[in-house]
């Protein structure tokens, strides 16, 4: 089965008039907007984002305090955050997203412990400040090492008006002018997470940056420090990326936010340059650095070799001859390794279709690393993204992709039963979806327990979890005995 | 629930004595053997300040607090009897300016009818704060709780203008559950015209000035003792208006009307029908002095 670029634009086209034809006059206006087949050449992917979902379709979106909380902010290790108000949202995100951590956990590190105020019908009616101081004070009883608060607002915090500010100023006084944070990620607030993400970086400029800067903590620089902003250590990401900046020379004196710390985050003011993966989540305090401190930032993608060597340059050509040096010497050292694991995965996997429906910069970013094991990344779409992702997608995506922005349960199960692609990788909610229709799927948000998938030794895992999900001995065995009976 | 248990309402702007009017004329009702339970739905917890001759310090929600949640709380815990057995609880809430009253509201409610506070009486009042500001001040409006609302109001021109927004508030739930609107009672303030005017109100809205209570200082008086003047001077004259009022109410049940609230402008218009305030003049809206004098 072999379709020639016209084919597939066409049978795409074909497939998204079929879609919309399930819908209703009104929605079918409106997904419309989301849904296309990519044209080579084009600025951007040619879909509307960052708009309200379609009740009712069930959107895969998650909420601003998902992104404030489980997304930038819940990694922090040394700092406490507390989930203000019912227990539900605490509950629910506990464990947060594998960001892995190095630390002893309930003694000064606390990314996987979960603090919640538990909210009863009183604290509704009567306010919930008192309860929230009782909470820092206990935490301050129960986990001295703490070296802040966090107070991640959920939905009744602003329905209610608790003045969050207020206690938080209190405490911090009453504790030596400890670091509080309230932040105002109240789950109704914008059209998905994404605008978690940006209220959860106003905080730190505005309680961290702003107020902080008299606690700075002692600091040494070179002219070789960086921070990594945007990357979650998600199985270890940042930890497989930090050896790479080290190795050409760099010093990392940040990450933002996996296996991060409050200290960390107060001396990236003295970085000379930012180095920024998940530009959705965290484009906004990169651009508040450099507009208040002078720190440059550039974007990277430490998704497979090819992106990784073209990103250690980019990282390199801001500073001198020696980094450059460096960077040429990681590249160099790392090919053989690299190539052993091509040689070993791409007769496997060469010519395999992956559709995609992933978060922040995933749907753009993976794209490098399936085409380095020879696959072929034949849709993709984000949840939570705004036009200056479609803008960067439109150079890494081939001719006739088709792309869906916030896409529907019913449009993608459509897409894919169609489609059959011989991989999908998006999320916990999508995957058993798939899997029953006979689709072999890797989760892309957690890496399926795996990871780490950033650096070098990330595309190793990478390629061998790709082929294991893919080449699974089990896929023979799906077919149904009713089935088997008709043939 | 009792047969022929009628729940009633007293809604009106702020600080128009709509505590005052509600607990006399219950008071009245109760006179008349009427076996009555009072409702107050204000964190200021004084709608049965009159009857209890003191302010209910234990508030529905202050007890819940105390107690941990409002499962704890026992029927006799909050309930008070007052004047002529009327019986009296408050539902309470936050000071101002913290939390969430209205949902004190929807919670207290819901308390006090799994409860079977409602068993055994004829009627219930609810005396509900100022304006219908969110659902929760809503709430004895809404289905199978208050079947007529009464809305006391005077000639001032906020007093109509909040009686009109309450008229829209039933009427947003006329139609889901039965709610009718009783009618307006004019509470005197001695405005201009005030007689013509509430009648003319209640004529827009498709209900009556069921009853204009004339301003008299022996309800200060009585306020000052903290009792109503019902039990306080039984034989002036104010105790018959109150009387009369609750005649009309005992008789006016299943006579509510669906509310035809009217715009801002028709409201304007008509204090300026009955000459309360003058056309406005378009070319001098927004102007400063100096601007129209230049």
């Amino acid at each position: 089965m072999s379709l020639t670029a016209d084919d597939v634009k066409k049978r795409n086209q074909g497939l998204i008039e079929e879609v919309l034809k399930a819908y209703p006059e009104k929605t079918v206006k409106k997904r419309a907007k989301h849904l296309n087949v990519f044209e080579e050449g084009k600025p951007d992917c040619g879909v509307k984002s960052n708009i309200k979902s379609v009740p009712g379709v069930m959107t895969i979106r998650g909420c601003a305090y998902a992104g404030s909380k489980g997304v930038v902010w819940g990694p922090i290790k040394d700092m406490v955050h507390i989930s203000h108000g019912p227990v539900g949202c605490g509950q629910y995100s506990w464990g947060a997203r594998r960001n892995y951590y190095a630390g002893t956990t309930g003694i000064e590190s606390f990314v996987t412990m979960q603090f919640t105020s538990d909210f009863q019908e009183k604290d509704i009616v009567f306010g919930g400040d008192k309860k929230l101081a009782q909470v820092i004070d206990e935490v301050q009883t129960l986990f001295p090492l703490n070296n802040g608060i966090s107070i991640q607002s959920e939905c009744p915090i602003g329905l209610i008006g608790d003045d969050i500010e207020a206690v938080a100023k209190a405490k911090s006084q009453q504790y030596a002018g400890k670091t509080i944070v309230p932040v105002r990620c109240e789950g109704f607030r914008g059209v998905s997470q994404s605008l978690g993400h940006h209220i959860a970086n106003d905080s730190i400029r505005d309680w961290i940056f702003d107020k902080g800067q008299s606690k700075a903590v002692p600091f040494e620089g070179t002219p070789y420090d960086v921070a990594i902003i945007g990357d979650y250590n998600i199985g270890g990401d940042a930890w497989a990326s930090r050896i790479l900046l080290e190795e050409m020379g760099l010093r990392v004196i940040a990450q933002w936010s996996g296996d991060g710390s409050l200290a960390e985050l107060k001396n990236s003011p003295k970085a000379r340059l930012n180095v920024l993966h998940c530009y959705r989540s965290m484009n906004y305090i990169a651009r508040y650095m450099e507009e208040t401190f002078g720190i440059p930032w550039v974007e990277y993608n430490f998704f497979g070799p090819t992106k990784i060597e073209e990103s250690l340059r980019r990282i390199a050509a801001q500073f001198d001859d020696r980094i450059q040096e460096g960077a040429e010497r990681v590249i160099a050292s790392y090919q053989p390794r690299m190539q052993a694991v091509i040689d070993k995965y791409r007769p496997r996997l060469a010519g395999k279709k992956v559709m995609l429906y992933v978060g922040g910069l995933r749907p753009r970013h993976v794209i490098g690393a399936y085409e380095d094991l020879g696959m072929e990344v034949i849709g993709t779409g984000y949840e939570f993204g705004h036009n200056d992702d479609y803008q960067r997608t439109a150079q890494d995506v081939q001719d006739g992709t088709l792309i869906y922005d916030d896409i529907t349960g019913y449009e993608f199960e459509k897409f894919v039963d169609t489609i059959r692609p011989d991989l999908v990788g998006a999320g916990i909610k999508e995957k058993y979806v798939f899997q029953k229709m006979g689709v072999p799927f890797r989760q892309m948000h957690s890496w399926d327990y795996s990871g780490p998938y950033h650096g070098y030794d990330g595309f190793a895992i990478f390629a061998r979890d790709m082929d294991m999900a893919i080449n699974n001995p089990v896929w023979g065995l799906s077919r149904a005995p009713w089935k088997e009976m008709r043939d | 629930m009792t047969q022929g248990l009628r729940q009633i309402a007293f809604y009106g702007k702020g600080g128009i004595g709509k505590s005052t009017t509600s607990q006399n004329t219950l008071a009245a009702l109760a006179e008349m053997g009427q076996r009555i339970l009072i409702v107050g739905c204000d964190p200021k917890a004084d709608s049965t300040r009159l009857i209890l001759h003191a302010k209910a310090q234990n508030t529905i929600l202050s007890l819940a607090a105390e107690a941990g949640s409002v499962e704890d709380l026992e029927l006799q815990d909050v309930m008070k009897l007052g004047y002529r057995d009327i019986r009296c609880v408050e539902s309470g809430g936050p000071e101002p300016g913290v939390g969430c009253a209205g949902r004190g509201v929807i919670t207290s409610i819901n308390f006090l009818e799994e409860n079977g506070a409602y068993e055994g009486i004829d009627y219930v009042s609810y005396d509900v704060l100022g304006d219908v500001v969110c659902g929760g001040f809503a709430m004895p409006i809404r289905e199978n709780k208050a079947q007529e609302i009464y809305i006391v109001m005077s000639g001032e021109m906020m007093a109509m203008y909040a009686a009109n927004n309450i008229s829209k508030g039933i009427l947003k739930y006329a139609n889901s559950g039965g709610v009718r609107l009783g009618g307006l009672v004019c509470n005197e303030r001695q405005t201009d015209k005030e007689l013509e005017l509430a009648d003319s109100l209640a004529k827009k809205l498709g209900t009556e000035l069921i009853h204009f209570v004339p301003r008299d200082n022996v309800v200060q008086h009585a306020e000052l003792r903290r009792m109503t003047v019902l039990e306080y001077a039984p034989d002036s004259r104010q105790a018959d208006e109150y009387r009369q009022l609750a005649r009309k109410i005992h008789a006016n049940a299943g006579q509510g009307v669906i509310p035809t609230p009217i715009t801002m402008d028709e409201l304007e218009d008509l204090l300026m029908e009955h000459g309360v305030i003058k056309a406005v003049d378009e070319s001098v809206v927004g102007k400063t002095a100096a601007e129209v004098a230049a």
